[in-house]
């Protein structure tokens, strides 16, 4: 699928957004590269901080190949960062204690540059994942992107209200970090406490908003912790004790376990997350519900959005169309 | 030796025309204030504490007390409190004795520090029609799950060690039978039953007429070893090893012989009449590593079946300290800060030893998560929490629950006149004496407890509710959600909070 249908469904919900920013992503946009870690970065000014980070790279491994994302001139949008990407391989020898040392190379890199060069910006890390994002409506960033150029297989955009950070480029949404990617609605309002938890982990916050926090939790939980996206949901938007107090006894130990453990990592406050992996996505609100949340099937495509009109502008067919309840995942998988 | 005379620190006045001469007065106060001599009540206000009992039981409002009537000529730097002890120690060469908590006129941190409210861009919530959850588990959590899948089913491998379950994140922290009354002990103890909270036992054992509530309570080992023996660690829901407490750091226990009547004798397995003295390290306790050794001991006495609490003063390295507790294999470290009420306390030590639960907390709850050991240990915040607010700031800073200990005695009653360590609490509360602690009626006192507990709680459900927040874990070291008020740049450094406007 192209990103044209994904402009259009997201300008259906412009009503949402104030023009201050709007991204997309892309998964299996970069088949020629598919096995590299496509590093994406918005550069200040090119002349003086590329070389920094064209050195921190090749420290930890080989550019495969880079180049200047094209972006094409748009009355609305003014390029404001210069936004580049890298088609990276880590060399795994440099992290002999890890046992996925790769990602825990493009993860040390990410947070490196991220907290320590002033003027460059990574915001994606994934294999075979594009990101498109800057500040502006929807269609616009999707045209200052041409994102109908690009092929992917799962898509995930969002048109953003700011109200916590300006409308920068990095604050729009989504969010990447090696293979996760999040969209989101909301207000977190248990961000200290999640963001004390997952810098105990060795991660560190840098983009000013509640939404990376997503990210970085369910790098946590499902990929250095093995839990299901299940599972990682039951941890991030838990039943109430009272109702986990009522469970069978297999299931009543799992989820207390769960809220025992990874309490820090509840997330409280209004949200509708999406979060993309290269095999799955997981839509999921806060435990109370506070934000909309819809789901539409198609054959075997599913699509998740704030509103039923946006699946139906893409989808005009749509034939199963199911509101989740609070704290309810709803998993797509991909299928070969 | 002259020493100056000391203006009386109360002066009574009775008011005769309304005075009815019904005795109440003489009969209440333990100081011997009053006398009724030719018809008429006299007074000796130099005896007055000031704990109000005369005042409530006084069917005309007939008495008066009038604070410092005449004080001491006034002077910046040799206050009345600096020249009054001077006085006092002239006279007698003696270490000051006190009660209650630190009576300095130190800054508050709490009363500095802002709660949050969501407004617009995300909803508050509201308990009266959502589901709100105050349930705090408290001991060892593990850093992360293991799942093993069975034909299709998933079977947790992880070990969960033993935790205490509290419907909220208030218990009552440990004041032995002995500093107070079994009546006082008792109506503690049905108020954290009924509420489903916990208890302390204090250093002073577990009389018999508890064991219907040791579900409850939280048996003590202290310096002293009093009371302890197998029965009575097996009882408790959990151990508390207490190291120090905020009211004296570095010190041991001090319960004057005057209250160890026949029965706290035989709870605390001492000789009547004897003072207890608690010596103020412990002595099979000389550096961390014999910590973990003593932790270890009472778990395998009680067949790791109960948490271990180890309880310090707050005093300047005490985030080290619980990073070394948190090694030690204890499930939750108290810290008491330098407001911590006692019985008796060398007032030099009450007054100027320690620090303040905030800056305690907040540091402690930082080290533990920069050495990743946070899950080791729950963080118990005590000493100086007054009401709920109090609650939601310390948990925001970064505690799990709070131990209260003076506002339950208040709950009962307690005037806080500071003079427990006198044994003749004319409230009931900190005495032995049988006729005054029959004043104390477990069945009001105990619903007086359970009520401020209860009250607290939705006033805390308000609380997190407004701030958006549907469960404590959501609070906990959330200290984004306070703000400071005209604190300074340092603190708000160890506090980690912004200040007011940013």
């Amino acid at each position: 699928m192209d990103g044209a249908r994904v402009k259009t469904a997201l300008s259906m919900m412009d009503e949402r957004g104030s023009g201050e920013g709007a991204g997309y992503v892309a998964y299996g946009a970069f088949p020629e590269f598919a096995d590299d870690y496509a590093i994406h970065v918005f550069f200040d000014n090119i002349h003086e901080t590329k070389r920094a980070v064209d050195g921190e790279l090749e420290k930890w491994g080989t550019i495969v190949h880079e180049e200047e994302i094209p972006t094409y001139e748009h009355p609305n949008i003014r390029k404001v960062h210069t936004p580049w990407r890298y088609f990276f391989k880590p060399d795994p020898s440099l992290m002999p204690r890890s046992t996925t040392p790769d990602d825990d190379i493009v993860l040390h890199l990410v947070m490196k540059i991220n907290t320590t060069r002033p003027g460059a910006l990574i915001y994606s890390s994934g294999k075979n994942v594009a990101v498109f994002k800057a500040s502006g409506w929807p269609e616009d960033v999707a045209d200052f992107y041409r994102i109908q150029d690009y092929k992917g297989y799962l898509w995930l955009g969002h048109n953003r209200y700011p109200t916590n950070t300006p409308g920068w480029w990095g604050g729009a949404h989504p969010f990447n970090l090696l293979h996760w990617s999040v969209v989101h609605n909301g207000e977190i309002t248990s961000y200290g406490t999640n963001r004390r938890f997952i810098e105990s982990y060795g991660y560190q916050c840098s983009m000013f908003t509640d939404t990376e926090v997503v990210a970085y939790l369910f790098d946590l939980l499902v990929r250095r912790h093995g839990l299901t996206p299940e599972l990682a949901v039951r941890a991030l938007a838990p039943p109430f004790w009272d109702e986990i107090d009522r469970m069978p006894p297999a299931e009543e130990k799992i989820c207390r376990a769960i809220r025992l453990t990874y309490g820090p990592a509840l997330m409280n406050g209004p949200f509708a997350i999406v979060v993309a992996r290269p095999d799955a996505m997981v839509g999921f609100t806060d435990r109370i519900k506070l934000r909309p949340l819809v789901s539409g099937e198609m054959g075997n495509r599913l699509f998740i959005s704030s509103e039923e009109a946006a699946i139906r502008v893409m989808e005009p067919e749509v034939d199963h169309i199911t509101m989740p309840k609070a704290g309810e995942p709803i998993i797509g998988r991909v299928v070969a | 030796m002259t020493i100056g005379s000391v203006p009386v620190k109360f002066r009574i006045s009775v008011d005769h025309d309304q005075c009815m001469l019904c005795g109440r007065c003489v009969e209440n106060c333990p100081y011997d204030v009053f006398r009724k001599e030719n018809d008429a009540i006299h007074v000796n206000s130099r005896k007055c504490v000031a704990c109000h009992r005369c005042i409530a039981m006084c069917p005309r409002d007939a008495i008066s007390i009038k604070e410092r009537p005449i004080d001491y000529r006034s002077h910046p730097v040799w206050t009345t409190g600096v020249r009054e002890a001077i006085y006092n120690q002239a006279r007698t060469g003696k270490i000051i004795l006190a009660g209650m908590g630190n009576a300095q006129p130190y800054p508050v941190i709490f009363d500095q520090l802002l709660l949050d409210a969501c407004q617009v861009t995300n909803p508050s919530i509201d308990p009266l029609r959502e589901p709100m959850e105050l349930r705090t588990y408290i001991g060892k959590k593990p850093s992360k799950l293991e799942f093993l899948q069975k034909n299709g089913d998933l079977d947790l491998i992880t070990y969960l060690a033993p935790n205490l379950q509290l419907e909220a994140p208030i218990m009552i922290g440990h004041m032995s039978y002995g500093a107070i009354s079994l009546n006082a002990q008792q109506s503690l103890a049905r108020a954290v039953s009924e509420i489903g909270t916990f208890m302390g036992t204090g250093e002073g054992g577990l009389h018999q007429s508890l064991y219907p509530y040791q579900a409850h309570m939280i048996v003590q080992v202290a310096s002293g070893r009093f009371g302890v023996d197998i029965d009575y660690l097996e009882r408790g829901a959990a151990i508390e090893i207490k190291i120090g407490q905020g009211a004296k750091p570095g010190l041991g226990g001090h319960l004057p012989g005057e209250k160890i009547c026949a029965d706290v004798s035989r709870t605390r397995m001492i000789p009547e009449g004897s003072d207890a003295i608690s010596p103020a390290p412990h002595h099979d306790i000389y550096s961390i590593e014999d910590l973990k050794q003593l932790v270890r001991s009472l778990k395998e006495a009680t067949e790791w079946k109960k948490p271990v609490f180890v309880k310090i003063a707050a005093v300047h390295n005490s985030a080290a300290i619980a990073a070394g507790i948190a090694r030690s294999g204890a499930d939750a470290v108290v810290v008491d800060g330098f407001r911590g009420g006692t019985g008796a306390a060398p007032r030099v030590f009450r007054d100027h030893v320690g620090i303040p639960i905030e800056a305690a907390v907040a540091s402690v709850d930082a080290k533990l998560r920069s050495q990743g050991i946070r899950n080791e240990v729950s963080i118990i915040a005590s000493g100086g929490i007054r009401e709920s607010a109090d609650v939601a700031k310390v948990i925001a800073l970064g505690a799990d629950a709070v131990y209260i200990g003076t506002a339950a005695l208040v709950a009962m009653g307690c005037r806080v006149c500071g003079t427990c360590y006198r044994g003749l609490c004319p409230w009931g509360i900190a005495t032995q004496r049988p006729d005054l602690v029959a004043r104390l009626d477990p069945d009001v006192a105990s619903r007086n407890v359970a009520n401020l507990i209860h009250a607290w709680t939705l006033e805390l459900s308000e609380l997190i509710g407004a701030a958006g927040i549907n469960s404590i874990e959501s609070l906990r070291g959330n200290r984004d959600r306070l703000r400071a008020y005209l604190l300074d740049e340092s603190i708000m450094r160890v506090l980690d909070v912004k200040p007011v406007g940013a």
